[in-house]
């Protein structure tokens, strides 16, 4: 099994990688662009064969560790 | 006052500050991370660097180490911790002070003197700094804009919490004078019971004329200050019992 984390900042949270990332793809002639948010992608291997106890505990995690909710936001999927 | 420095893998900035406090007096040792004691110490500082390289966020893995339940608990008691720079966001991630310090607005590392204005010197960190005096100290780092949701920030303000400001040699809080973007010019708080603060400024490299400002000593002196009083020696008793 292995688990994927993505981790992203919060909409109220000022993103300046986001927006210089978004002003050069803007300035390369990439047309529609709109808002780009830079995040981090985690990919962690699991020995266990339980998904919803390896949800619970990496659910856990990312509250306690993988992100800090007071600034990101994160999506956890297990496959 | 004998102050414990604590020491992270990758902390640049504990000589420093011990070399500081044993110029200014005071008894200063290194408490590696790996510790689960602080051993009798009036006060700790979490100094700045690097600590676990950074990864994942700034203070993120350096919160967990063992010392850190050990600076909890001294917290609990009363006794001061002050946290700069990466210090400050170790006491960010660790739940001590609220908020977060992320990427500075302009994506630059910046690396120069600022001023910072003096909120309240109601504060055992702030309470011998001379009204009006502006203190020019140096940061150096990446991420050091404050941030917090606009409760939080509401709540800080109406408790007399924001300790620093940047300001510009006015005192004005203007935009020019803010070098990472911090909410409300932000540069340091204190908790609710104002024993621990965190600033991302440099105090302890502020502390000799040789390094160009010796502003920085009027933070620690506020300090030593603190433990002199009434309110200093019960905490003092308290973390000691």
């Amino acid at each position: 099994m292995k688990a994927k984390i993505i981790i992203t900042p919060k909409k109220a949270v000022l993103d300046p990688q986001g927006k210089t990332v978004q002003n050069a793809l803007a300035q390369m002639g990439y047309e529609g662009i709109g808002a780009v948010h830079v995040g981090k992608y985690l990919e962690v291997e699991l020995a266990g064969q339980d998904r919803e106890q390896a949800r619970a505990a990496l659910d856990d995690a990312c509250h306690k560790f993988l992100s800090n909710p007071v600034i990101e936001d994160y999506r956890l999927e297990i496959e | 006052m004998n102050i414990a420095v604590l020491q992270f893998p990758a902390s640049n900035c504990d000589q420093d500050a011990v070399h500081a406090m044993r110029v200014l007096g005071h008894a200063a040792d290194l408490v590696w991370h790996k510790e689960r004691s602080l051993g009798p110490v009036d006060a700790v500082v979490v100094p700045g660097g690097f600590s676990y390289g950074d990864y994942l966020r700034c203070g993120a893995i350096a919160r967990f180490s063992p010392v850190m339940q050990a600076v909890q608990n001294f917290a609990a008691q009363g006794g001061l911790v002050l946290g700069i720079c990466n210090g400050f966001q170790v006491l960010c991630e660790a739940g001590l002070l609220p908020g977060a310090l992320i990427r500075n607005r302009s994506l630059q590392f910046r690396c120069e003197h600022v001023l910072l204005k003096t909120a309240t010197p109601d504060s055992p960190f702030t309470n011998q700094i001379p009204a009006g005096k502006l203190l020019r100290v140096p940061i150096a780092h990446g991420e050091g804009c404050y941030f917090a949701d606009a409760e939080t920030i509401a709540s800080l303000r109406a408790a007399n919490r924001i300790l620093w400001y940047y300001a510009n040699a006015a005192g004005e809080l203007t935009e020019r004078a803010n070098p990472n973007g911090s909410v409300e010019n932000i540069a340091g708080i204190c908790n609710e019971r104002r024993n621990v603060a965190g600033l991302m400024p440099h105090p302890e490299r502020a502390c000799e004329s040789l390094l160009g400002s010796e502003d920085g000593r009027w933070i620690f002196e506020s300090m030593a200050h603190f433990f002199k009083s009434p309110a200093g020696k019960s905490a003092e008793a308290r973390v000691l019992a």
